[in-house]
């Protein structure tokens, strides 16, 4: 615990440091900010995977002098499991920042940034720790107040300003509802400590009904879940790529972690807890990887992907609950574990790819994927990494991608053979979903990939990409291994997942591990599988190799099936790709299209320009608030403007309050 | 794993690209030609392998690498797949889910390959094959989860073991609606009519062909292995359905291979008798095959 301690007080002490830093020396900011942020985070990972390795649980105490506060921290193997991303991500991220910085440092003052930075750190590690509800509250909304700080960081451009609007508006009705929630808890409890809420648990099945809704509400916003997730596709391109990479890798984990956290306050699990989550999974999955694919910018894309990744873990949550539901250990196990395993997977992989995309976007200055291409050749570093990421991503073997969804498949397939026939349906919807989002996936990230690094540069860039700085290659590096590392060692990760995932199922450890043989097996299994592929791919090469040698290998200019005069205006673009997928679902993507057709017998101009907004944001909350708007004008009339009339509103408030109380 | 795992690697690696050779023979007699030698792939492979190569400038690493590892991950899905009632080598269970996720490999740096040489051609197959998976891959994993309830297991050589005659006499409705979608989705994977042509002139209306349009030499023969070995455990999974256990292994292993050139000479009967459909038709087909195996699974359900 005093390493915890110490990390947070070193972040601290960072965030002060660089505030009184910031006005001096600039490049300097980045250094001290970036060296914190890393110490912090090799100090708070000891103790996380000491815990994980079956230490036993820290806690730590205090008074607080704030009503129904307490500063109760407490690090069990469930927070522990989300430090390691968020501790881990944070260090790399600080790192890249360092050298993704390095050119605005005379432009623009880098100290707030990085103040909020080591405060969004500190936020994200203090709701993981916080057993009281108050305390959670608290550094939920330091979280979410210093990340809104970090989008806005280019608060100049009208774009960003409104996606950080937008983010603070979804961020807080998030947190009203769980205000409602840790209120409701509190006065059935009557305690504001998780320990107890999780020990009482919550009896009448109504009441948990409706705080399991306001959790999923709550913390699927932070989340992402459809359709709460409409701050996601602004917010993380708005913000610099070692945030989005933070934000999106790390930070909206946390809403699961608080799902999570919330199933362990609320009992026994009713049947349609497992099915909404499901179907919410399903739901966000199947869309957030229609709109990813629909997308010209490549931030914006990778932030849907990010929809369909939470889809996914929330689709395994859902499986797991409905495995305790329905009295199928095995399948309760293997959703919550191939929900908790994606959840590190996903941060590594879907980090590396954000910070990849920074990487094009700080040498090309654009990231309309229809303008670049051929960056493998000038930034061969950064093609390989995103070609990592994006294996990764789709669920492909070798990597780790494919590990979780195997978990995941496992579940389902274990459903499927289940005697409910419930349970079998439940497992045929998941399977059918992430066949189908991994086949879309594998749709995004070849056009990802295929249009910015393969083929010709599609338009002319304002300038001349090169291969970004070793302060950036190395994290990104260091991502790529770990989702190489977690494939070929999968088979020790049960050990550290099946204790938290039984903890959450409310399962006998003892029953389990006999249980987990065969899935522990089959992950050994797999690795190997995926080191014979290695091994079998060197083989070929070397046999190719071998045949060439000595014969005549030519270059010759690209087939154009006769045609002679071949540009880079003639290849596909990104838009072109996935045009067939687009058209299959315009129904529901509902892309805006300008087009100009050619005209008279020399047509000299033709256009054509797609765009896809967001369907939930155009067709839900941009109505919605506005009735909300015009609903608030009417109460214009009160705001007068005196100084007086407003006090005068206060006290017939107090006074009206009062007559209430004592009527 | 036992010695004879070994018999359906090593006829896959030997007989597959036979397979290509039956089809072209069964479509040549029913156009009344002579057609090219059964052997012909072989001759194919074995010319391609002594040229060399030329790569366009716009190609990088990656070309050269697509075929190489759309190899490797071909061979190590055959090590997956049962043929007939002879285990596979490697049995483990949800073993086809790794299965389908190779075949998915394969295919995307097969895409990846084919964006690399900025053709505008190539990049149209890519762009048709990528989504024509995308609808074939949740069908095919719905036929075999619809096996995997009947035969209550996870692996497809114990799926295949247990479905057997007496199977299909008690839920042959099942057993028949999920064939239908395995067939389909081996046409669509395979890139045989009526999703997409192998012996079309035009690159604008191919989708696999026009992929590959610039490999050559020992690259192009590894995509012609890869294609015939896919070919091949493709059509294993529809003749394990199929081929009973007669208890003997000789029987066992003339139906098996049999089994598999029949499957070679329905989708030569196939190609003959109808045309390719317009791919705005071919999500539908796809989409009904996955329909097909979830109404299977449906009927299927009180097992």
């Amino acid at each position: 615990m005093t390493l915890l301690l110490f990390a947070m007080a070193v972040l601290l002490l960072g965030a002060v440091g660089v505030l009184l830093l910031g006005g001096l020396r600039r490049n300097g900011v980045s250094f001290v900010a970036a060296a914190s942020v890393v110490v912090a985070a090799v100090l708070g990972l000891i103790p996380a995977i000491q815990v994980l390795a079956g230490g036993e649980t820290l806690q730590l105490r205090c008074p607080w002098p704030v009503p129904f506060g307490e500063f109760f921290i407490q690090l069990d193997p469930l927070s522990a499991w989300f430090l390691l991303p968020v501790l881990l991500l944070s260090a790399l991220c600080a790192i890249y920042g360092v050298g993704y910085l390095h050119s605005q440092a005379g432009k623009r003052p880098l100290g707030p940034l990085w103040f909020f930075y080591c405060l969004l750190v500190l936020g994200m590690t203090l709701v993981l720790l916080a057993r009281n509800a108050v305390l959670f509250l608290s550094a939920w909304e330091l979280m979410a107040v210093s990340s809104f700080f970090l989008v806005t960081f280019e608060h100049e451009r009208e774009s960003v300003r409104s996606a950080g609007w937008i983010y603070l508006v979804a961020t807080h009705l998030g947190t009203g509802f769980l205000l409602v929630f840790f209120i409701l808890m509190g006065r059935e409890t009557g305690s504001m400590d998780f320990t107890v809420w999780a020990e009482k648990g919550i009896h009448t099945p109504e009441l948990a009904g409706i705080l399991f809704l306001l959790a999923v509400v709550g913390f699927g916003t932070k989340a992402g879940f459809m359709p709460f997730h409409v701050w996601l596709p602004e917010a993380h391109p708005a913000a610099p790529s070692h945030v989005s990479a933070l934000m999106s890798g790390a930070m909206i984990k946390l809403g699961i972690y608080g799902l999570m956290r919330s199933l362990t306050f609320l009992g026994a699990p009713s049947i349609w807890w497992g099915w909404l989550l499901l179907c919410i999974g399903l739901a966000s999955g199947v869309l957030g990887i229609i709109f990813a694919l629909a997308q010209h910018d490549l931030k914006r894309l990778l932030a849907y992907s990010s929809v369909e990744n939470i889809g996914l873990i929330t689709a395994g949550l859902g499986l797991g609950l409905l495995g305790v539901s329905y009295n199928q250990p095995l399948i309760a196990i293997l959703g919550f574990g191939g929900a908790l395993l994606h959840v590190l997977n996903h941060s590594l992989f879907k980090g590396l790819l954000f910070l990849a995309a920074g990487s094009v976007a700080h040498a090309t200055g654009t990231r309309d994927t229809n303008r670049l291409g051929g960056l493998l050749k000038k930034m061969p570093w950064t093609g390989v990494l995103f070609l990592i990421g994006a294996v990764a991503i789709c669920g492909l073997p070798p990597l780790n991608g494919f590990i979780s969804e195997l978990v995941l498949a496992g579940a389902s397939l274990k459903a499927v053979i289940a005697t409910p026939m419930e349970m079998a349906m439940a497992g045929l919807l998941a399977l059918v979903g992430i066949g189908l989002i991994g086949g879309l996936a594998a749709v995004t990230f070849a056009k990802a990939f295929g249009t910015v690094f393969l083929g010709e540069p599609r338009q002319p860039l304002d300038s001349t990409p090169h291969e970004v700085g070793i302060a950036m290659k190395a994290p990104m590096l260091l991502l790529a291994a770990g989702c190489v590392g977690i494939a070929f060692g999968a088979a020790w990760l049960p050990d550290w997942i099946v204790p938290i995932a039984s903890r959450l199922g409310g399962l006998e450890p003892e029953k389990i591990s006999a249980m987990v043989q065969t899935p522990a097996l089959v992950l050994a299994i797999v690795s190997i599988c995926g080191l014979a592929l290695v091994i079998l791919f060197v083989v070929i090469a070397l046999v190719r190799r071998g045949l060439l040698s000595g014969r005549t290998v030519g270059a010759a200019d690209t087939w154009g099936c006769g045609y002679a005069r071949p540009t880079a205006r003639i290849q596909y673009t990104a838009s072109s790709f996935v045009q067939p997928v687009t058209t299959l679902f315009r129904w529901l993507l509902g892309a805006h299209r300008q087009l100009q057709r050619p005209e008279g017998f020399f047509p000299t101009k033709a256009s054509l320009t797609t765009e896809t907004p967001d369907l939930t944001h155009e067709e839900l909350y941009r109505p919605g608030f506005l009735k909300m708007n015009w609903g608030i004008a009417k109460l214009r009339w009160m705001q007068q403007g005196h100084v007086q009339l407003y006090v005068l509103y206060i006290a017939v408030t107090l006074i009206v309050l009062l007559a209430w109380k004592f009527r | 794993m036992n010695a004879l795992s070994f018999i359906p690697l090593l006829l896959a690696l030997v007989v597959s690209p036979l397979l290509p050779g039956i089809i072209n023979r069964t479509k040549a007699v029913f156009a009344g030609r002579r057609g090219q030698p059964l052997l012909q792939t072989y001759f194919d492979l074995w010319k391609l392998l002594h040229k060399g190569a030329v790569y366009s400038r716009t190609t990088t690493w990656l070309f050269r690498a697509g075929p190489m590892l759309g190899l490797a991950a071909v061979l190590m899905a055959v090590t997956l797949v049962p043929l007939g009632n002879f285990p596979a080598l490697i049995a483990f269970p949800a073993d086809f889910f790794l299965f389908a996720c190779l075949l998915g490999l394969m295919r995307f740096f097969t895409v990846l390959a084919a964006l690399d040489t900025g053709s505008s051609f190539e990049g149209m197959g890519a762009s048709r094959e990528v989504f024509f998976s995308a609808l074939a891959e949740p069908a095919l994993l719905v036929a075999l989860a619809t096996l995997a309830r009947q035969a209550q297991s996870l692996s497809l050589s114990t799926i295949f073991s247990r479905v057997s005659g007496g199977h299909w006499l008690q839920a042959g409705p099942v057993l028949v609606l999920v064939l239908i979608a395995l067939v389909v989705v081996l046409l669509a994977e395979n890139s045989r009519i009526p999703v997409d042509d192998p012996n079309t002139h035009l690159e604008l209306t191919m989708i696999h062909e026009v992929m590959v349009l610039d490999h050559g030499g020992p690259d192009f023969a590894f995509i012609l292995y890869g294609a015939a070995l896919k070919l091949w455990v493709l059509a294993a999974l529809v003749v394990g359905m199929v081929v009973p256990d007669t208890g003997t292994l000789w029987l066992n292993l003339i139906l098996s291979v049999s089994g598999m050139f029949a499957v070679a000479v329905i989708v030569g009967v196939v190609e003959s008798v109808m045309a390719r459909l317009r791919l705005l038709i071919v999500p539908q087909l796809l989409v009904g095959a996955g329909a097909l195996a979830a109404m299977a699974f449906l009927l299927g359900l009180n097992k």
